[in-house]
């Protein structure tokens, strides 16, 4: 099997820290960063890039990380939620969820959080739609999203209130 | 879920992407976005030997105009093209239907060229650029040659594209000021459309001088509505016009039937849909 052989390097910068490995192409980043990192907060909802519940940021961008390749973020930047709290803070996003009770299960928290970290990055003061909008790319089964909207409008005011 | 082993290998320029397209042996599949090829591999369903993945080509990369076409590179991705200033200029119609696609996560890493090579029945893009006349310029170690959109579309994931080519670009006609929209029913699920019509009018002198319609979802791929766009094509058009057109939008078409819509939904959402895109391009609404 001189294809199982065929392994390759990878250097990634995962919440500020760069790692190197040496990975097989077919890994998934949400594999990567579960089965090899230790970071086991994005979980792995679907598997079928359909849910969003595996969502981190990829060099700014929110990607689904059932549906990109590990080899596919070697040189790039990686966020998961793992990165959002700072010195024992938690992120102006983290602390909204919990205020306005954005999750009931909480297994889609992590990728919602992400996906709301992502579009606050673009769009400082999102209106209601856009929120909504934003929030197609996340399956949340309990909350039915009233609240998760709400704790993206208070985190948006927090962040403003910070800056 | 875990592909199938394969070789990966990530080509730093167009030139050296088109050799090892030209040398590698067994099945390659060129990696773009990833949104349509990596889930099939990860169902095996797809089980290439070697992937090539072209992320890093620049010269796969960025939209300008070229005389007077709009050059849009096969990597660029739908939130780019959302967002392109000239691409709102002269190809609204394309942004229209990137914003449509998928989910935010999906439009930040799918391409326009990965679509239209993987040539879903169902996909958004190939629709909006079919409207739009889109060229295709396909490159090999041979050389590069362009072909029409509409010919190199040849049914449900099947394309023009020899084993040894890529597809580097789009190139669509200017087409600033004509009335642009696209409908879309989209699967709650997937998002995929149901149906999905794309329309393209240019309005003058009260007369809708050329008309362009094209639907996905409906047929085995991406059609050209030709019975409704000649119905249409130099008429002014009131509501009794576009009822008439719009009723012929899946005219000789083999109406796609699965589980979720049947032959007659998805006509009927078709005509629906076709007569919306219409209004809304035509400015009645």
């Amino acid at each position: 099997m001189a294809l199982a052989e065929e392994m390759v390097k990878i250097a990634v910068t995962v919440n500020g820290k760069r790692y190197e490995d040496t990975v097989e192409p077919r890994w998934l980043l949400a594999h990567w960063l579960r089965d090899r990192l230790g970071l086991t907060g994005t979980h792995i909802g679907c598997d079928t890039s359909q849910c969003g519940v595996c969502t981190v940021v990829l060099n700014g961008r929110a990607v689904k990380s059932c549906t990109v390749l590990a080899v596919q973020a070697d040189g790039g930047e990686v966020l998961t939620v793992e990165g959002l709290a700072r010195d024992g803070k938690l992120h102006p996003v983290q602390e909204a969820f919990r205020e306005a009770h954005g999750l009931q299960c909480g297994f889609c928290t992590p990728g919602a959080q992400m996906l709301a970290y992502a579009l606050l990055e673009e769009n400082p003061h999102p209106t209601e739609a856009e929120i909504r909008e934003a929030l197609d790319g996340i399956l949340c089964r309990c909350t039915g999203y009233q609240h998760i909207v709400r704790a993206i409008e208070l985190a948006a005011e927090r962040k403003e209130a910070k800056a | 879920m875990i592909a199938e082993r394969f070789r990966y290998l990530r080509p730093k320029d167009l030139d050296e992407a088109l050799a090892w397209l030209a040398e590698s042996q067994g099945e390659v599949r060129v990696l773009a976005g990833g949104h349509s090829l990596l889930p099939l591999m990860k169902l095996r369903l797809a089980a290439p030997q070697t992937v090539l993945d072209v992320e890093r080509v620049e010269a796969l990369r960025g939209i300008r105009l070229e005389g007077d076409v709009l050059h849009i590179g096969a990597m660029t991705r739908y939130h780019e093209l959302a967002r392109d200033p000239l691409v709102a200029e002269y190809a609204p119609l394309l942004a229209m239907a990137a914003r449509t696609v998928g989910d935010p996560q999906v439009r930040n890493r799918g391409t326009v060229g990965g679509s239209i090579c993987h040539a879903d029945p169902a996909a958004d893009f190939p629709a909006a650029a079919l409207a739009m006349d889109a060229e295709v310029e396909l490159r090999s170690r041979a050389g590069k040659r362009r072909l029409p959109l509409r010919e190199f579309l040849l049914g449900p994931l099947s394309t023009a594209l020899a084993p040894n080519e890529l597809l580097a670009a789009i190139h669509v006609p200017l087409r600033a000021g004509w009335g642009a929209a696209y409908e879309k029913f989209p699967h709650p699920a997937s998002g995929y459309a149901v149906a999905g019509v794309a329309a393209l009018i240019n309005k003058e002198g009260g007369a809708a001088r050329a008309v362009a319609v094209a639907v996905t979802g409906v047929g085995p791929v991406a059609y050209r509505a030709a019975a409704t766009e000649e119905v249409l094509t130099g008429a002014s058009l009131d509501a009794a016009r576009i009822q008439d057109g719009a009723s012929q939008v899946a005219e000789g078409v083999e109406v796609n039937a699965d589980l979720f819509a049947s032959a007659d939904y998805r006509r009927h959402l078709a005509q629906v849909l076709a007569a919306r895109a219409l209004r809304a391009a035509w400015g009645s609404d």
